[in-house]
C-alpha cells in the first residue's frame, strides 16, 4: 500500500498523455463489448440450443418446405420423443423496416418440445383457443407498446394478402440469453388458407425432440435414411449445428469480429508500449536514483508493470461499463438482433484480456528499466 | 584518522589495492590502479583530481554502484566487492547515502515524499517514517518547507532536501558527487556548513568528490586523484 501514492503520482505526472492511453483503452474496449454483443446476438440461437432438439430441414434447402404428413412419421421413428414442425411466414408489419421473426407453429406440440419459455397458462389456453391468436415475446411487445388483446395487422410475403392477427399472449424467457422478439402464429390459421392443391399441408420445418441426447447423431442419420429417395428428401442436424449455419448464412461474424478485435488490440498494444517506452526513457536518472538508494531491479520492473497494467484496467473496466451501460439503455437496433446483452462473463473475459494487453505492453519497457546500469544512467542526467 | 598507505586497521572503510579497468573496443583503460584508502567513522574526506581522473568512479565503486576489476572495498567489516547484486541493493539502502550534483529529487514527489524515498524500503510504519522525516528535514532546516514540490524550492534547498534523503536512515556513510557542482556560492556555502555539521555534530562519516576548492578545504582531508593513483594532498582544517 505504501507504493500506492508513488504510483500514482508517476501515473498522473503527464495527466495528458495517461488520460488519452486511457481513453484508447476505454475505446478499444467499449468496441470489444460491442462486438461481443454482436457476436452473441448472431449466435443466440446457438447459444440457447437444446442438446435434445434435432431439426429435419429439406435437402435442397431451408426454403423448400416438407409435407405435413412427415409429423406421423417422424413420430414413429425409435429413439423420438416429441416432434412439431414450424414455417417462417415473413411477413411485414407498417414497414419493411419493421423486421422481426413471425413463426408459423404446431400449437398442439409446441411447448413439448420449447419448454424454455415462460408463459402464464391463461394467455395460454387464449393463443390455443384462437386460431388468429398469436403470442409475442416480451422485448417485440415493448419494441412496438403492444398489449394483450390488440389487434395486429401483417401483410404476408409468402403468404399472400393482410393477415389479421390477436395479440393473447406475451412470452418471456428463463434466461437473459432468451429470444423474446418472436411472433407466433397458429399453423392451422394460415394451412386452411391455402390452395388445397398446392400449398395446404406443407411445412417449413421439423424439431424432433430425442429421448436421449447420446443418440442425436445416429438418429440424424436415420432420419434423412428414412426419407431419402423420396420427393422430399430431409437433412437432420442437431439444432446448435443448425442455429451456427443459420448464423453462417449472413456471413463469417465471428471471423470478422475477430479480425476486428485482432487489429484494435494489437493497435493498442503498440500505443500502450511506446507510451511506456517513452514514460520509462523520460524517466531513466528517477530510476537511476531508485535503484541507487536501493529499490532493486525487480521492484522497477514490477512498479512500471503496475502503471502500465493500471492503465490497462481503468481504460478497460471504463470501455466496458459504457457498452454494459449501452445495452441497459435499451436495444438501438429495436428488436432487428434476436438479443442485445452483455454477461458479466464476457466482462469478465474483457477485463482478463485488457490485463494480458497491460502485461504485454509494459513488460519489455518494465524489463529495459530493471536492466538499468545505474552508474551509466546517472551519468547521462 | 585518513590513510592511502593501505596499512590503516579496524577502519571503517578500508579498500585495498583497489584497480577498475574500462574496455572500450579491443582497449583496455585503466582508470584506478592500485589504490589504497583507510577512513574512519566521523571523518570526512574530499577527493578532487582532473576530469577523467577517477573520481566518480572511486565514489561508484565504494557505493556499491560498480565493481571493481581488482582488490577488495570492505566497509564496516562488509567485504562488498564479492557481494551479489541483490545484496548489495541491500547493502546500499541500509548503509549508503547518496548526495548527487543534480540533486536528483523526483519532481512529482514533495520535499517530505522524497525524504521517505528511502525509508519505504524497511518495515517502519507510517508514524515512524513520519517522524524520521520530519528529523531529518529539521536538521536541514527545512521543517517547513516539507510539502513543498522540488519546482517551489531554490537550488540549494533542493540539495538540502537531497541530503535529507540520504541521512534519513542513518546510513554508515555518505557519498556526495559535487554537491555543490550546480549551486551559486552562497547556496554552496549552506550546502557546505550542513554537510560540516553533520560531521562535526552527528558524527557521519562524508566522502566528497568536488572541484571546488573551497569544498575540499572544509573536508578533514583532501586527497588528489591523478591518473588513477590517489595522493594525499593535505589534511583540511578540521582534521
Amino acid at each position: 500500500m505504501k507504493y500506492v501514492r508513488l504510483l500514482r503520482v508517476n501515473l498522473f505526472r503527464k495527466k495528458i498523455r495517461t488520460l488519452l492511453t486511457i481513453g484508447s483503452f476505454a475505446v478499444a474496449m467499449f468496441l470489444f463489448g460491442l462486438l461481443i454483443i454482436i457476436r452473441l446476438a448472431f449466435n443466440q440461437g446457438v447459444a440457447v440450443a437444446g442438446a435434445d432438439r434435432l431439426i429435419v430441414t429439406n435437402r435442397m434447402s431451408l426454403i423448400q418446405p416438407l409435407p405435413l404428413s412427415y409429423d406421423s412419421r417422424l413420430s414413429a421413428i425409435s429413439g423420438v420423443k416429441q416432434v412439431t414442425h414450424v414455417s417462417w411466414f415473413g411477413g411485414v408489419y407498417q414497414d419493411e423496416h419493421n423486421f422481426f421473426p413471425q413463426f408459423v407453429i404446431d400449437v398442439d406440440t409446441w411447448r413439448q418440445v420449447y419448454g424454455e419459455y415462460q408463459i402464464s397458462p391463461g394467455e395460454w389456453k387464449a393463443f390455443v383457443g384462437d386460431k388468429q391468436g398469436v403470442m409475442v415475446g416480451r422485448a417485440l411487445a415493448d419494441r412496438f407498446g403492444w398489449k394483450v388483446g390488440d389487434r395486429i395487422p401483417i401483410r404476408g410475403t409468402i403468404y399472400p394478402g393482410t393477415w389479421e392477427f390477436n395479440l393473447r399472449g406475451i412470452y418471456d424467457g428463463s434466461r437473459d440469453t432468451a429470444d423474446t422478439s418472436q411472433f407466433w402464429i397458429h399453423y392451422d390459421y394460415i394451412n386452411e388458407s391455402q390452395s388445397a392443391r398446392f400449398a395446404r399441408n406443407y411445412v417449413g420445418w421439423y424439431v424432433v425432440k430425442v429421448a436421449s441426447p447420446d443418440d442425436s447423431i445416429h438418429l440424424a442419420k436415420t432420419i434423412d435414411a428414412t426419407f431419402a429417395n423420396s420427393p422430399w428428401e430431409t437433412k437432420t442436424d442437431t439444432e446448435k449445428a443448425f442455429a451456427a449455419g443459420f448464423a453462417k448464412q449472413i456471413g463469417n461474424i465471428e471471423l470478422l469480429i475477430l479480425s476486428v478485435g485482432g487489429v484494435v488490440f494489437f493497435t493498442l498494444l503498440l500505443v500502450t508500449g511506446n507510451t511506456m517506452a517513452i514514460s520509462v526513457r523520460e524517466r531513466t536518472g528517477e530510476l537511476a536514483v531508485l535503484r541507487a538508494i536501493g529499490y532493486s531491479p525487480r521492484f522497477v520492473l514490477l512498479f512500471v508493470m503496475a502503471e502500465s497494467i493500471v492503465i490497462a484496467l481503468v481504460g478497460g473496466a471504463l470501455g466496458l461499463m459504457l457498452a454494459k451501460g449501452m445495452t441497459m439503455g435499451g436495444d438501438p437496433t429495436h428488436g432487428l438482433l434476436p438479443m442485445f446483452y452483455l454477461p458479466p462473463q464476457q466482462m469478465a473475459f474483457g477485463l482478463v484480456l485488457a490485463l494480458v494487453v497491460g502485461v504485454l505492453a509494459g513488460v519489455l519497457p518494465a524489463f529495459s528499466a530493471s536492466r538499468l546500469k545505474v552508474v551509466d544512467a546517472l551519468r547521462r542526467i | 584518522m585518513i590513510r592511502v598507505d593501505g596499512r590503516g586497521e579496524n577502519s571503517l572503510i578500508a579498500v585495498r589495492n583497489l584497480g577498475k579497468t574500462y574496455r572500450r573496443g579491443n582497449q583496455d583503460i585503466p582508470v584506478l590502479q592500485g589504490l589504497n584508502l583507510d577512513v574512519d567513522a566521523g571523518d570526512s574526506v574530499a577527493f578532487m583530481g582532473p576530469s577523467g581522473s577517477g573520481k566518480s568512479t572511486l565514489l561508484n565503486l565504494l557505493g556499491g554502484l560498480d565493481v571493481p576489476t581488482t582488490g577488495s572495498i570492505r566497509v564496516g567489516g562488509d567485504e562488498i566487492t564479492h557481494m551479489s547484486a541483490g545484496r548489495l541493493t541491500t547493502w546500499r539502502a541500509r548503509h549508503v547515502g547518496f548526495v548527487f550534483q543534480m540533486f536528483n529529487l523526483l519532481p512529482v514527489l514533495t520535499a517530505f515524499q522524497n525524504v521517505e524515498l528511502p525509508l519505504l524500503l524497511t518495515r517502519l510504519s507510517r508514524a515512524e517514517r513520519r517522524d524520521h522525516v520530519e528529523t531529518a528535514l529539521s536538521v536541514v532546516g527545512l521543517a517547513d518547507r516539507m510539502h513543498h514540490y522540488p519546482r517551489e524550492l531554490s537550488g540549494g534547498q533542493e540539495q538540502r532536501v537531497a541530503i535529507a534523503r540520504a541521512i534519513v536512515t542513518d546510513p554508515t556513510f555518505l557519498l556526495c558527487d559535487e554537491p555543490t557542482g550546480d549551486l551559486d556560492r552562497s547556496s554552496a556555502d549552506e550546502v557546505l556548513d550542513l554537510l560540516a555539521q553533520l560531521v562535526a555534530e552527528y558524527g557521519k562519516t562524508v566522502l566528497l568528490v568536488t572541484h571546488d576548492p573551497r569544498a575540499a578545504e572544509r573536508a578533514h582531508m583532501l586527497l588528489h586523484l591523478d591518473k588513477g593513483v590517489l595522493v594525499e594532498a593535505q589534511s583540511g582544517a578540521h582534521a
